[in-house]
Parts: C-alpha cells; sequence; structure tokens
C-alpha cells in the first residue's frame, strides 16, 4: 500500500470548520489517491463531507491539515488544470450557453483568435449535445438538464488534468440523467480525463467509474474503502445490468450506505494505531481505505471482513 | 387580453385627466356678483380674479406659448423654460455623474473588501443623512461660484445611493460565480469586470436611478436658494412676479423631465437585468 504513486494524492487531509458551538471536524486523516485517466466516484450520505473534499480538490477551499498533491505538486488554490463542475451549475446567467463556454476557454487560451474560441466551444457544446441554436439561449431559457450539459461542456472544454463533478445530476429527472450520463460517458471515452465525481446514486456509479470510494457518515468521517468497479467498459446502461460483476457490486455499496457507513463513522483519532512506515518518521501513520473487488471476491461481501480490513 | 387592459388604463387615465381639469377649472370661475360687495371687498378691489390660482385653460395657453419657442433669451430675467430645464439638466447631469465616477469604484472596494467596509462605514453613516442643502453654505465658501456649488450639492446627494447600492451589490454576489472566476484563474481585475460587474449591475443601476431622483428633487431647491438661472430659479422668480400661471407650468415641466430622467435609468436596468 505504500510507494504507489498516484496523479492525484491526498495525505492525511483533514478539514475541521469553526461553528459556533465549537469545533466541527468533517473528516480527518484521510488518504486516497487517483490514477492518472481514471474515473473515481465517491459515495456517502448527504452531509458526510464530499463536497468539503471536492473544494480542496479543486483548491477553492484549504485543509485545515494534511497535504493534496497533483503531478506531485501540492494544490494551493483554484486553477485551470483542475475543472469544475458545480452541483448547482453555476452558470452566469446573463450570458448564453455559448458565452459561457466561450469564457472558459478564452481563460484557458488567452492568446486564441475569437473565432478559434468560439469554434473550440461550440464543439464541446455538440458533444454533450447541445447546438443548432440552442448556444444562444441564455440559462434561464434552458431546461435543468441543458444547464447541466452547458456546465459539462464548460468543464471539459478546458481541457483540465482533473475534472471534478460534485453531483451534477443530482436535480435531474431519471430520464434527463440517463442521457447525460449518456453523453458523460462518451465525452470521457473521448477524451479519458481523469474525473473525480461525487454522486448518492449506486447504479451511476457502477456504471461511470473504475472505482468508487465509500465514506462512512460524518463527522470524523471516513473513506472506508475502494471499491474496484470490474466491468469491462464500454459500457452501456441496459446491458451493464447482466454484468455477473454488476448485483455483487451494486449490493456492496448498498449493504455500505445501508449498515455500515453509521457502523464504520469514525470518532476522534479513530483507527490511528501507530504504525510507523518505513522512511518515514516514527508515529507517521496512513490508513488507505481498503481496497476490495466485489465482482471478483463474491464470497468478500460481508460486513464484518471488511470492517476489518479497513481496520488493518 | 393585455391590449385591452392597456386600452382601458389608457381611457380610463383620460377621464381622470378631464375630471380633474374640469374640477379645477369650475373652481376658478369668478363667483357672479349675486349681491352688492361689502364695503371690505371693494376696499379689496375686488381683486378676486386675482388671488385665485389660474384655471388650466390658462395654463394650457402659457404651456402652448411657451412650448413653441423653448430657447429664447431676452436677458436674466426672461429666458425661454427650454433655457431653464437645460440649466438645470446641465447641473444635475453634471454632478451626478462626477458622483458616479468616485461612488461606483469607492462601492466596489467597499463590497469587495470586509476592512474597507468597517472602516468607510462611520462615514458613510454620519455624512449620509445631511441634506445636500446643509452643504450649500461651505460649498460657496470655498468654491466661491454659484454654479460649481449647486453641482457639489448634486454631486453629494447623488453619491450616496449609488455608494450603497454599489457596495450592496458586490458584496452579495453569488459565492458560485465567484468561484467560477477563481476556478478559471481570472485577475481580479478580470473577475471585477467580466462577473461581478454583470452580476452587481442591476442593483448599481437601481442605485443610479434613486440617485438620478433626489438630484432632481435637489436641484429645485438648490437653485432657488443660488439663484441665477435653472428652473429651481425661475419658478421662484415667477413666484415673486405672481405669475401664477408660470409657476403652475413650470411644476408640470419639472414633473415631465424628472420623468424621462427616471424613464432612462429604468431603460438602461432592464438593460442589464438578467433572469436566472
Ligand atoms: N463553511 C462551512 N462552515 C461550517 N460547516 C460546514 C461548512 N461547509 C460544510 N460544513 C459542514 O460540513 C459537513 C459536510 O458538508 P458537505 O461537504 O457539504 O457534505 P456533502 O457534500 O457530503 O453533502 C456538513 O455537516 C456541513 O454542515
Ligand atoms: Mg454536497
Amino acid at each position: 500500500m505504500t510507494a504507489v504513486h498516484y496523479f492525484v494524492e491526498a495525505e492525511n487531509l483533514s478539514k475541521r470548520f469553526k461553528t459556533k458551538d465549537g469545533e466541527l471536524t468533517v473528516f480527518e486523516n484521510a488518504n486516497f489517491g487517483i490514477h492518472k485517466g481514471e474515473f473515481v466516484c465517491i459515495i456517502g450520505h448527504s452531509g458526510c463531507g464530499k463536497s468539503t473534499i471536492m473544494n480542496i480538490l479543486a483548491g477553492l477551499d484549504g485543509a485545515s491539515d494534511g497535504a493534496l498533491f497533483m503531478d506531485m505538486k501540492e494544490v494551493g488554490g483554484p486553477a485551470l488544470e483542475r475543472g469544475v463542475v458545480f452541483q448547482n451549475y453555476s452558470l452566469l446567467p446573463w450570458l448564453s450557453a455559448l458565452k459561457n463556454v466561450t469564457f472558459g476557454v478564452r481563460a484557458r487560451w488567452p492568446q486564441w483568435s475569437r473565432e478559434q474560441v468560439r469554434e473550440h466551444a461550440y464543439k464541446y457544446l455538440q458533444m454533450v449535445g447541445l447546438g443548432d441554436g440552442a448556444e444562444e439561449r441564455k440559462p434561464f431559457e434552458l431546461s435543468g438538464g441543458m444547464r447541466q450539459r452547458v456546465s459539462i461542456a464548460r468543464a471539459f472544454a478546458i481541457e483540465p488534468k482533473l475534472l471534478l463533478l460534485d453531483e451534477p445530476f443530482g436535480a435531474l429527472d431519471a430520464l434527463t440523467r440517463g442521457n447525460i450520463q449518456d453523453e458523460l460517458l462518451k465525452i470521457w471515452s473521448e477524451t479519458h480525463q481523469t474525473v473525480f465525481m461525487i454522486t448518492h446514486d449506486v447504479d451511476e456509479a457502477i456504471l461511470l467509474a473504475d472505482r468508487i470510494l465509500l465514506m462512512t457518515n460524518g463527522p470524523y468521517a471516513r473513506i472506508a474503502e475502494s471499491v474496484k468497479v470490474d466491468i469491462p467498459r464500454p459500457r452501456d446502461r441496459t446491458t451493464i445490468i447482466h454484468d455477473p460483476g454488476y448485483y455483487p457490486i451494486r449490493n456492496h455499496l448498498v449493504d455500505f450506505l445501508v449498515m455500515r457507513s453509521k457502523e464504520l463513522a469514525g470518532g476522534p483519532g479513530a483507527e490511528r494505531e501507530v504504525k510507523a512506515e518505513t522512511g518515514k518518521p516514527d508515529g507517521y501513520v496512513r490508513v488507505f481505505p481498503a481496497e476490495v473487488n466485489p465482482a471478483r471476491d463474491i464470497e468478500a461481501l460481508p460486513s464484518e471482513q471488511a470492517a476489518q480490513a479497513a481496520n488493518q | 387580453m393585455l391590449q385591452s387592459l392597456n386600452m382601458r388604463a389608457t381611457v380610463l387615465a383620460f377621464a381622470f385627466l378631464a375630471v380633474i381639469l374640469g374640477i379645477w377649472e369650475m373652481a376658478n370661475q369668478a363667483p357672479k356678483a349675486k349681491e352688492a360687495l361689502t364695503e371690505y371687498e371693494i376696499l379689496m378691489g375686488g381683486a378676486d380674479q386675482e388671488a385665485r390660482v389660474p384655471p388650466p385653460s390658462k395654463v394650457i395657453g402659457l404651456a402652448v406659448e411657451e412650448l413653441s419657442d423653448p430657447f429664447y433669451d431676452k436677458g436674466p430675467n426672461d429666458k425661454g423654460i427650454g433655457i431653464q430645464l437645460g440649466y438645470s439638466v446641465y447641473r444635475v447631469l453634471s454632478g451626478y455623474f462626477m458622483a458616479a465616477v468616485i461612488a461606483i469604484p469607492i462601492g466596489f472596494l467597499i463590497g469587495m473588501s470586509p476592512l474597507m467596509q468597517k472602516a468607510m462605514n462611520p462615514f458613510i453613516q454620519v455624512l449620509r443623512p445631511i441634506s445636500p442643502l446643509a452643504w450649500m453654505p461651505l460649498a460657496l465658501f470655498i468654491i466661491k461660484d454659484s454654479e460649481a456649488s449647486s453641482i457639489f450639492v448634486i454631486f453629494i446627494c447623488s453619491i450616496w445611493p449609488m455608494l450603497i447600492n454599489t457596495a450592496f451589490g458586490v458584496a452579495n454576489v453569488r459565492k458560485d460565480w465567484l468561484n467560477v472566476a477563481r476556478t478559471h484563474e481570472l485577475s481580479p481585475l478580470r473577475t471585477a469586470f467580466t462577473v461581478i460587474l454583470p452580476a452587481a449591475a442591476p442593483t448599481i443601476l437601481t442605485g443610479m436611478r434613486i440617485s438620478i431622483g433626489i438630484a432632481w428633487l435637489v436641484i429645485v431647491a438648490a437653485e432657488m436658494l443660488v439663484g441665477g438661472t435653472g428652473i429651481g430659479y425661475y419658478v421662484w422668480n415667477e413666484w415673486n412676479n405672481l405669475d401664477l400661471t408660470s409657476v403652475i407650468f413650470s411644476i408640470l415641466m419639472i414633473g415631465i423631465v424628472g420623468m424621462l430622467l427616471d424613464m432612462a435609468l429604468s431603460g438602461a436596468t432592464r438593460l442589464v437585468t438578467y433572469k436566472e
């Protein structure tokens, strides 16, 4: 578990907020990584701290303790190499759909000509199924699904090294969500960007992700497990459920959300028995989430073992 | 349906106008001398007619006459209504734009920096409630020019709504939009111009609209005070001449110009307003 070099790596990341009732520790000593080109989802109950983690990944907010690295460099603030799709779209309402995308493109490539910027932006709008006049509309004239498409196009168009999506489909109806998931899959298979996405939809996570991080309830939330989604690509929403790995993974995730997310919730200093790592000063401990592959180890499902694995 | 509503409103408005003018005209008919005048009335010269508010017919007559040649200039005490209004509008706009040039950047600063907000707040709280005319003696003493002093008074009364609204609008720009600017690595200046300004523009323009309204109210009083030219001076001068027809006519013109100024600003506000 040591010496793995991730593209994005969180090292004993902690976040505490000062509130009226004292200090709130959202999570403490979180360790996880994302490989280049990997699509990682994080699942957890509402309020466990997923958006907080994402804000730190985006550089919008700083960690209280620990460090975050991308490409071997510490993340110190927001940057164009990390694109963000916000939970509530965050389009600029006074700009047309196209202008919202060119806004990002121009910031990314200031030396480009107006025409070049426009073309590039339009290409990405088309990739998410917008165009033919819809690009000239203002956000208030677009449906929720179309707004989210614009927001995704804006993030992909700047071709960031890491793409962060915060429950991008949370507010959409099932049909629209399905369509945009397909578009996201398509655009991702073309660009192979590194993606970190928050969701609370188990099926969505299985369809999209290479790996799913499971987050326990807060406060003192922990990233308890890293679940491999061992289902070949290209995946398709209608056929993926017939894959033999699908239900084992799904059951594992649901079991976690329903039962274990509460049981595994940490407390102050939880599960950090002193365990010196080689090459690091004494007392330096990094606990990574337990790695599980429910599609393979169909036996390794029960809560007991996973809980123990997390504590190893 | 909407069209018919507008139609009906127009018809009703004209009806109201007719009723108001009718009552006004009637109320001003000289009473027929039914009884012999008392000695007192005779002494007063039966000056009944003059003591009355002039009827609308006379005002309309004067309006037609004045508006057919609004820009004549026959010396300091006899200038066309257009020239007088022109002076007033010129003073209002000069003071107003000077105020905008100062209030909007400072408002930005206050809105963006909690430190500045706290440091400037006491000054704003003390200076804002001062009647703009109270500055007049000080302005006359320092500037030594009545024209510039009235412009200064307009400046000082226009500044507060613009300043406060700009600061409020800027401080309340959605955090999400600022985060969009941050994730796109926009410089502070580009953030100010491409995100904060358009986001706060409706609030800023609302402040500008309040300001122009106040400025137009204040200029009349300021010109009454310093005299010389302008619609305020004109009203006061006609009052001194006991020419009430002209007084009423200029009151109406003040209202109409004020409405036009407000319409201009509300049009501008509509241009920058966005729906979410
Ligand atoms: N700025 C903040 N100040 C204080 N508490 C916060 C702040 N942001 C988030 N929290 C708290 O941190 C916890 C995690 O929030 P969040 O990351 O938004 O959860 P999630 O995205 O998983 O639903 C919540 O209890 C929330 O109330
Ligand atoms: Mg959230």
